[in-house]
Parts: C-alpha cells; structure tokens; sequence
C-alpha cells in the first residue's frame, strides 16, 4: 500500500533535491577556479579534479549527519564540500594561506576539518581505510550514534590493508562504510588491467553488506547510501558501495595530453550523454521542481561565489616562516 | 604526578608486572583507555604480560584481532583521532614493518597536517631485543626507525620502575608513542610503588654516578653498562651510566652534563650501529661536550647482521658486558 506525500514532505523532498543540485554545481565551479589557479600559476604544487564525479560525494554526504565522519583522498575537494567545508578556507589551503583549513601546512591532498567531521584527506592511497574504521570503531564504544564513510579510489582495491580493515569491520560490527568510486582509470591506467575478479565480491566475501550503483545519478546514490548508513546507524555492520563514475580531467591538473591511455571519444560520451549535473537538472525541469532559469542561475550564482573565495584566498597572508615548527606534537 | 620525589618502593615486582600494572591503573582511570593487538586476551600475549587485564576490563577493552598489524594500527590511529586512547599490541618488534604506514603516513603526520586539529593519542607497545635464539624475524630492535620520524614519540624503559611510569605518562601523552620493551627483560625484578607515578617523557635518568667514564645507555643495554661498570669499578675505573629512557623527547642536557663531568663517553643501544640512534646520541655529546672530551666518542650497537640462530654467532652480534669493560678500558688508558 502506497500513501500520497503530504505537502511538506513534498516541499522538503524538493529542498533536498535543489540543494543537492547546488552541492553538485559548488564542486564544479570549485573545481573550474581550481584549474584556472593552476593554469595561470597561482597556485604551488598540483591537484586533482573531482569534475565528473559530483554525484558520488554530494550523495553519499547528503545521507549522513554534520557530526558523522568521513575520511577523503588526493581528489579529495568533492568530499570536502559535499560534507560541508567552506570554499574561501578551501581555496586558502590550496594556496599554503594561513587562513587555511590546515594553516597552509597541508594543502590539496590533506584539507581536514573537525566541525564538519572531515578527518582528512589522505594522499596515500587507501591510507585512510584504517582512520575510517577506527573512527566508526569510536562511535560504537562511545555509543554516540555517528557513522563513518571512507571514501576511495578503485586504484585502492589494490591495497592490502584495505581487506584487513573490512574484515575487522565485520568482526566488530563497526558502522562505517566503505564508499568505491570507480572512475575507470588509477592514475593513468585503465583499473580493467589491475583489477582481477568481481569487485562487490571483495566486500561479500567478508559479509558486507554491498551495492554498486549508477554514480552519474545523485538520486540514485542518496538512496542507495541512506539505506547502508541507516543500517550501520542501527547497528547491523559496515556497508560497500561501488559507484560507477569518470573522471573529467587528467589524472592531476598537469595531465593533459591523455589519449595514450584513454580515447577523448569516451570522454565526450561522459561529458554529454552521461553528466551528473546536466542529466539532474532535465530531470528537475520534467518534474517540474525548477525551471531551467533558475537552474542557470545555480551556475552563475555559485561561480561568482567562488571567485570571490579565490580573491579571499589570494589576499590572505602566507603563514609566518617561524610556524614550520609547530603542530608537529600536540 | 611527576617521578621527583621518587618515594621508596617497599615491594619489588616484575618488568612485565609493572607493565600491567600501568596499563590496569590507566585503564580503571580512564575508560577510553583500550588494548588491542594479536593474542592480548585470554592468552595476554605470548609473554603473559597482559595476563590478567580481560578478566579485570572485558573484551570491549581488550581486543583479540586478526593478524593484521596494518590493519588493527590503522584502526586505532582513527580511534584515537575521535575519542578512544588506543594501547596497540605489536607481538614482536619485528612486525612493525607491517604497520609503517599507519605509523609514519598516518599517525605521525596528523596533527601536523591538519594544521593541529586532529590529535593521535596513541601508544604502540613493541617488543626489542636478540639472544632468545628466536632468528633474524623475531629478535630485531627497530626503534631507530621510528627516532627518524618527527611527529613520534619514542620510549625505551629499562627498569620496572621506569616501565610503569613511562607507559602511563604515554598512555596520558596527546601523540602517538612507541613504546619498545626488550623481551629478555620481562622477568627482570625492580622497585615499583604500588601507587599512581608518571615518569615524564624527556627526562633522562642517570642510574649510577661515576667520575671516569660515561656509558650512555638504552633499554636492555643499561644492564649491560651497569655489569660492565662494575668491572670497571675492579680496576678502579668509575663509571657513570646515564639512561636517556626516550629517544624522543631527548634529554640532552643530562648526556652533555655527564660527558662534561667524565670526558669520556661510550654509547650503547641495541639497535643496529650503522645509522642507528648511537650516531645521533654521540653526536649530541659530541657537539655539546666537544672542549671537554678527551677520547673520541665510541659508539656500541648491534652487528650490521641479520640476527642468526645459531647461539655463539647470535652473542656476538650485540655488546656484551664483557666487550663494553673492554672498550672502556682502552678508553681510559687501563
């Protein structure tokens, strides 16, 4: 038996949905401003794009509470965002600022924020497996009812210890959950030619609960994902979540030329058939959640805000040279 | 509350007994406290030190995990990043290759590479030490490799006495500690009081006052120094053996002191000698007492050897009572 929607529930389905659209396009304008620091050589050093992959962090973190953890990677700006970080703190970090997440000591590959659970980008890759399931191992002694995610690249389906950590999940019926965003390539390298077997079958294998789902369709992501955080909420174990994505960009900004290891035809197939913001937005439009105005307005509202963030962070003073010793010990 | 006072101990326990002893007080103190690690449950680890603790604490608090040294490390990082205090059990200091990751990525950069927003309060307990006849993958002492870290700390008791108060001061320290034991000396028998002492990290201690000679000294070594300084003592050589108990924090104004004070210094750690804690021990006196040295500084470590089996090629791998009242002697010119 099916009951109607009550008005409100309606409206604050809608909310969540337009909010998610935000989310997604804040990840890409970010990002956009990201490849313009690197090409016009504001920024040190590099970073990795989350263009393409917006659907899998936004979600994923739209299922979880503010105080629930997650733990990130070297492409780690998505899950930052998504999760709730600010994009002027943001850009700082990536600038070595100050007034960055991390006082500039950590920069693109390591923005951790406490306020909104975020314990860190990681760039070992699958070096936050053991954080991840510790922090879930926290919140079931604590009994604080929180949740964690791990996020990672399915380059880290390759390390050991990731099976070691799923497998003590499972012992302990920890609440964490183990989130495999598959973009194809790790590094420069189709995953086809690294990856031997079933990838689901690694996490059945220790009794995971696990799931593979479309992770260019936020809609689909945020179910699936709510339904293993509400079970590890409850107690009932640690859950696995393939989400099948592609990743616009190089490996890093730097990765250009790339048609050594991938055809730019698949890229445009992605980038027009199969858009996690585009496709979301048709969506709206047909079910008459927004019209396509006010979804354009989305784009040009939040690529202002961020270049006002990059301005921030370009202003704002480096750390003082006499601040390389601290923090080392707390 | 800090080691000064040093009240008199009327009872006298185990190096192992004083282990547990620190981690039931901290663990009755603080029940965020927790122990997990391969066989530390019904069978207290292969050498009984935690025997007792599940009967006192439960299983939620003392954790039988899989062999999985990567794995159980890298949970505890993340545990003690949100609220636990985890004591991590490496059955042999030799395994802790297997946990390098966790420790040098992971635990030693966090609070550093969060800009100091995350802290790692943490203990890893480690095992050191040859001569059980146990070879090359059960008899190594590794700590050298974690001094080279920053971010870590590293501790190296070397009595009962030393053990309780350096692991609960560790237990209680906001970053991520190593704390090595050397095997052979679990069943060594100290003063211990029964009550609640820490014995801070960074301070050194000098467990015999001499005139002649210094014999700094780590872990299973300052035994070592002590039978050697008593020979020495027959020929009339005094020697002093200070015991610097953490590699990091490092005392160094004690060693610089006592090297002023002899002018004559030997180092000893069983670590391997080759790039090994000795070199930066000696370097530090070295360059602190350098106008009142009359010798150069003598560094004692183990062999450039994987550790062997067979019993007379093992002994001699490491210093010896016997070879450090040797190289004190030409030292002072006896």
């Amino acid at each position: 038996m099916t009951t109607a929607a009550q008005p409100n529930e309606i409206s604050e389905k809608t909310d969540l949905l337009l909010h998610m659209y935000r989310r997604m396009v804040a990840i890409r304008q970010f990002e956009a401003q990201v490849n313009e620091l690197y090409t016009r050589a504001l920024m040190p050093g590099l970073a990795h794009l989350y263009i393409g992959e917006e659907a899998v962090a936004v979600g994923v973190c739209e299922a979880l509470e503010q105080t629930d953890y997650i733990t990130s990677t070297h492409r780690g700006h998505g899950h930052c965002l998504a999760k709730g970080a600010s994009p002027d703190h943001m850009f700082a970090e990536l600038l070595g600022k100050k007034a960055g997440y991390c006082k500039g000591k950590g920069g693109s590959m390591h923005i951790a924020d406490p306020a909104t659970g975020n314990l860190g980008a990681n760039a070992i890759v699958c070096g936050s497996a053991g954080i991840a399931t510790g922090a879930a191992f926290s919140a079931r002694s604590l009994q604080n009812g929180r949740v964690a995610v791990c996020f990672f690249g399915e380059g880290a389906l390759g390390q050991g210890v990731l099976y070691e950590v799923m497998n003590l999940a499972q012992l302990f019926k920890l609440p964490v959950i183990y989130v495999c965003e598959n973009n194809l390539y790790s590094e420069y390298t189709h995953y086809s030619e690294t990856t031997a077997g079933d990838i689901l079958a690694r996490a059945t294998a220790f009794g995971l609960e696990a799931a593979s789902v479309d992770g260019q369709d936020v809609r689909a992501v945020y179910a699936v994902a709510q339904r293993l955080v509400d079970r590890a909420r409850r107690g009932d174990g640690p859950g696995f979540l393939v989400c099948n994505t592609y990743r616009y960009h190089g490996h890093h900004v730097g990765d250009i030329n790339r048609e050594y290891y991938r055809p730019k035809q698949e890229e445009q197939i992605w980038k027009t058939e199969r858009d996690p913001i585009a496709n979301f937005g048709k969506w709206l439009a047909e079910q008459k959640l927004a019209d396509a105005a006010s979804l354009d307005r989305v784009h040009s509202d939040l690529e202002a805000e961020m270049k006002k963030a990059v301005d921030f962070a370009v202003a704002t003073p480096y750390p003082a040279v006499d601040e390389v010793g601290e923090d080392v010990y707390a | 509350m800090p080691d000064t006072t040093r009240a008199p101990a009327d009872r006298e326990i185990t190096f192992a007994q004083a282990i547990r002893e620190a981690l039931a007080e901290e663990m009755r103190r603080d029940s965020t406290v927790f122990i997990l690690g391969e066989d530390v449950a019904e069978a207290g680890t292969p050498f009984k030190v935690l025997a007792g603790l599940l009967e006192e604490f439960g299983k939620e608090r003392v954790l039988d995990t899989p062999i999985s040294e990567a794995g159980f490390t890298g949970l505890a990082v993340g545990a003690a990043m949100t609220g636990m205090r985890p004591v991590v059990d490496i059955m042999f200091g030799d395994f802790v290759t297997l946990t390098m990751d966790q420790m040098v990525n992971q635990a030693a950069k966090v609070h550093y590479m969060s800009g100091g927003k995350w802290r790692v309060p943490m203990v890893m307990r480690t095992t050191m030490g040859a001569t059980r006849r146990s070879a090359a993958q059960h008899s190594q002492s590794l700590h050298a490799w974690f001094c080279h870290v920053p971010g870590l700390k590293v501790v190296l008791p070397s009595t009962p006495y030393d053990a309780k108060g350096l692991l609960k001061a560790a237990i209680r320290d906001e970053n991520p500690v190593v704390f090595f034991e050397d095997k052979m000396m679990y069943k060594l028998k100290g003063p211990v009081p029964a009550e609640d002492y820490t014995v801070p990290l960074g301070v050194a201690d000098v467990k015999r006052v001499g005139e002649d000679i210094t014999l700094i000294a780590t872990s299973s070594m300052v035994q070592v120094a002590l039978g050697a300084a008593a020979l020495l003592e027959e020929i009339g050589i005094s020697a002093e053996v200070v015991d610097p108990r953490t590699m990091w924090p490092l005392d160094e104004k004690t060693l610089i002191d006592s090297a002023k004070k002899t002018s004559r210094v030997i180092v000893l750690d069983e670590g391997y000698e080759r790039y090994g804690v000795t070199a930066e021990l000696a370097s530090v006196v070295a360059t602190g007492a350098f106008y009142d040295l009359d010798a150069p500084v003598k560094r004692m470590g183990a062999m450039h050897v994987p550790i062997p089996f067979s019993p007379p090629l093992e002994d001699a791998t490491v210093p010896t009572e016997q070879t450090v009242f040797e190289a004190a002697r030409t030292m002072c010119g006896k």
